[in-house]
């Protein structure tokens, strides 16, 4: 029955985290900011959070029984959490450590005995190469088995926790003749040989978050560190099932979206709320200052992209199939979500262009979230690809 | 828990509503809308269906069931998926019944209910909406007056849904700073019905201007006796209504877009093969899923009993904006052909402006 209420526990959830992020993350959300690259070892209480994860396998752990009083899911929960720890700071939760969305990837695909070996590290994602950024099925890293094992080479950009990982989630290609249907994803540990971190790079934002190159060279890893199949099917089912990942990965950067909008846009309620000017839902937005209107507009704007976000978590909890919606959040969360954390500098003025406050920071961070993990252009594409039936050759 | 699945009654409702308006209303809304009325046995149909009396309690007329506004969210977005003016004419006595029998006292639900909730379709509507610039429905210039035990209202009203047919209408007017609702009969003395208002969309929906010249009621008139309604959250329920129909409308543009972009050649292929066309579709579909999502939420918050003042005022202000712009991509995907009357698009694209323009045509 339709009922868009979190349920309480949920709400408390949200309210326990938001907690956590303003005793801990906010007061060292500039900090990091300015010192790029350093890591944060205030989070290393956090080691172990499971932010990305999932839970290993208890023995003699039976399947929650259906029909008992359903909850929702662990989509959900996370979607919230995640939500209040970026209002928080959305490049101190990117370097808590364990919760890397290689963690997503193993936790969505890996095999209870991988879980055990791997559930616990810190993994990241490597997915991106200098020639492949949105055309993931064209990258060029190599996997060539070798006897019980892998031998990888290639070169990873942009990688998200390329120095505080404890492993490395890349996707390589076993037989490149056979196209996309030959990526298959590897967990690569750290201090492997042939595995260099050769640089970090400087960003416009989540400076806190180290964001680096790896270069594989012979890098020679168990065979059984493959995360799926690696059987090379004809058809590209195989490619899907790995691009499947984002269908949970996707409303998470929504809801980071989601979580940095509503910090800068709680910000700057605030600071009008503060001069006697109300913002109590009652007026006629045309009667109102341009200032409440805007304000007005855009957590419109907030609600819609965290219920689009919730939706996408739901459907993955519900087990309905959820890749439309999972890219109706972020292509909704990330553009929208930019565009608040832009016009609340704008609101703000002189405020809004110092660095005394958070909000130039938000505006600067947000931009990755319509970015990272498929850009706005290519979660629209899939959206229109699918609501439309047509295919990657008829869509480009 | 949070849940975005229909019960098995949603559904019912849901998919009845569904095909009411594809055998009815769907090849007809345009020529509705030229011919400027709507027959009124396809309003008897989906009066027939329940649509505002299902939620009044069985001695009143009604069906018993629980007034739900998640349920009037749904049939309305169905209904307006057919034709909007269609949604407000079938719905309009929803803007008189569900205030009496959601606020109204025991002896105004037993005297006025049952005359609303009859087998045949019966006009009873609301006047809120007033003519003049910065009009707000919290600050209305409509008085109500206290004098000798009766009220004396006065003030100009425009919109009011089906007025010149309405056996009685709740008028929205302001008493001693508080805003209220009171029950004007037909015929009343000092109520005057002006000739149907020529408007932007809608054509085959009837609003009239309503002028009330010292018009006296009785103090049994007022909505809720002398602790009056709860002003908000009538508002409230008037915005899920807007937000729930601004829905239905988007996705009639999307689905009428969709087959278009796949049908139309240029180029030596269909136009939806271009991501600037491809693009603004998905769009519209993610924002009309997000228009219909903040109605659900305001109307969750109502049927969980809490206030929706927030939620709805937010729906209602995103509805305006986005069903706007979602069936101008409408138009603009079809072209010079969206630009023709025949092509629904056309008339989605006027009616669309009602949602941020105005106030309560109908009520979840």
């Amino acid at each position: 029955m339709i009922n868009l209420e979190l349920p309480d526990y949920l709400d408390n959830l949200k309210t326990q985290m938001k907690g956590f992020a303003e005793g801990l993350l906010r007061p060292i959300s500039r900090k990091y900011d300015e010192a790029e690259h350093v890591y944060p070892v205030e989070l290393d209480v956090l080691r172990g959070m499971k932010v990305m994860g999932r839970p290993k396998k208890k023995e003699g752990e039976e399947k929650p029984k259906k029909d008992v009083e359903r909850k929702n899911g662990a989509n959900l929960s996370q979607a919230v959490t995640v939500e209040a720890i970026c209002w928080g700071d959305v490049g101190l939760m990117l370097s808590i450590p364990g919760a890397g969305l290689g963690n997503a990837a193993i936790a969505a695909v890996a095999t209870d005995e991988q879980m055990e070996r791997f559930g616990d590290k810190w993994a990241a994602m490597a997915i991106t190469e200098p020639a492949s950024g949105s055309d993931a099925g064209s990258i060029q890293t190599t996997a060539v088995l070798d006897g019980d094992e892998w031998v990888l080479n290639g070169e990873k950009i942009f990688v998200t926790c390329a120095d505080r990982c404890d492993a490395v989630v890349v996707w390589a290609n076993v037989d490149p003749t056979a196209g996309k249907a030959g990526i298959k994803s590897f967990i690569v540990e750290k201090g492997t040989p042939g595995f260099t971190l050769e640089k970090l790079e400087h960003k416009l934002g989540i400076r806190a978050s180290d964001t680096g190159t790896f270069v594989l060279k012979d890098c020679r890893i168990p065979k059984e560190n493959i995360l799926g199949s690696a059987e090379v099917k004809k058809s590209t089912e195989g490619f899907k099932g790995v691009m499947k990942t984002f269908d949970n990965t996707r409303p998470m950067v929504a809801a980071m979206s989601n979580g940095v909008a509503s910090a800068a846009l709680e910000f700057l309620k605030d600071k009008v709320e503060a001069q006697d000017i109300k913002l109590d839902y009652h007026e006629n937005t045309n009667n109102v200052s341009a200032t409440q209107k805007e304000y007005y507009l855009m957590e419109a704007n907030l609600e819609a992209m965290k219920l689009l976000t919730y939706k996408a978590s739901w459907m993955a909890d519900e087990k309905i199939f959820n890749n439309v919606e999972a890219s109706m959040s972020k292509a909704k969360a990330g553009k929208a979500g930019t565009l608040i954390t832009q016009k609340v500098c704008e609101l703000l003025g002189p405020m809004g262009f110092s660095r005394e406050h958070l909000a130039e920071k938000w505006m600067r961070d947000s931009k990755i979230l319509d970015i990272f993990e498929g850009t706005g252009q290519i979660q629209h594409l899939i959206v229109a690809r699918n609501i439309l039936k047509l295919s990657r050759n008829q869509l480009k | 828990m949070f849940d975005l699945s229909l019960s098995k009654e949603q559904k019912m409702v849901k998919d009845s509503f569904s095909k009411l308006v594809k055998d009815l209303v769907a090849d007809n809304a345009h020529d509705m809308d030229e011919a400027g009325e709507i027959p009124v046995s396809a309003v008897q149909k989906a009066w027939e269906l329940g649509c505002s009396v299902s939620g009044v309690p069985e001695e009143y007329g009604g069906y018993g069931m629980e007034d739900s506004p998640i349920l009037s969210s749904l049939v309305l977005e169905e209904l307006a998926y057919g034709d909007m003016a269609y949604a407000v004419a079938v719905t309009a006595p929803s803007l008189f019944i569900v205030p009496v029998n959601d606020m109204g006292t025991d002896a105004q639900k037993k005297s006025l209910l049952p005359n609303a909730c009859t087998d045949d379709y019966n006009v009873f509507t609301m006047a809120m909406c007033e003519p003049h610039f910065g009009f707000d429905p919290v600050s209305l210039k409509t008085t109500a007056a206290k004098k000798n035990g009766s009220y004396v209202l006065n003030g100009a009203k425009c919109f009011v849904p089906c007025a010149s047919r309405s056996e009685k209408m709740l008028v929205a007017a302001n008493l001693d700073g508080e805003n209220n609702l009171f029950v004007v009969e037909k015929g009343a003395a000092g109520l005057s019905v002006g000739e149907k208002e020529k408007n932007l969309g809608l054509y085959s929906l009837e609003t009239n201007t309503v002028t009330l010249e010292n018009c006296t009621v009785p103090a049994e008139a007022r909505i809720g006796g002398d602790k009056g309604v709860d002003y908000d959250r009538v508002l409230a329920r008037a915005r899920i209504a807007m937000a729930s129909m601004a829905a239905g409308m988007c996705r009639c543009s999307l689905d009428i877009v969709k087959q278009y972009a796949l049908d139309r050649e240029q180029f030596g292929e269909p136009i939806a093969y271009r991501q600037s066309i491809a693009f603004m579709i998905a769009e519209m579909a993610y924002e009309t899923d997000a228009i219909r999502l903040l109605a659900w939420q305001a109307a969750s918050r109502l049927e969980a009993g809490k206030s929706a003042k927030r939620e709805a005022y937010l729906a209602k202000l995103y509805a305006g904006e986005m069903a706007m712009k979602i069936c101008d991509y409408g138009v603009q995907i079809l072209g010079g052909h969206g630009y023709i009357r025949e092509m629904n698009v056309e008339r989605l694209y006027r009616n669309a402006r009602s949602i941020s323009c105005l106030e309560a045509l109908s009520m979840v």
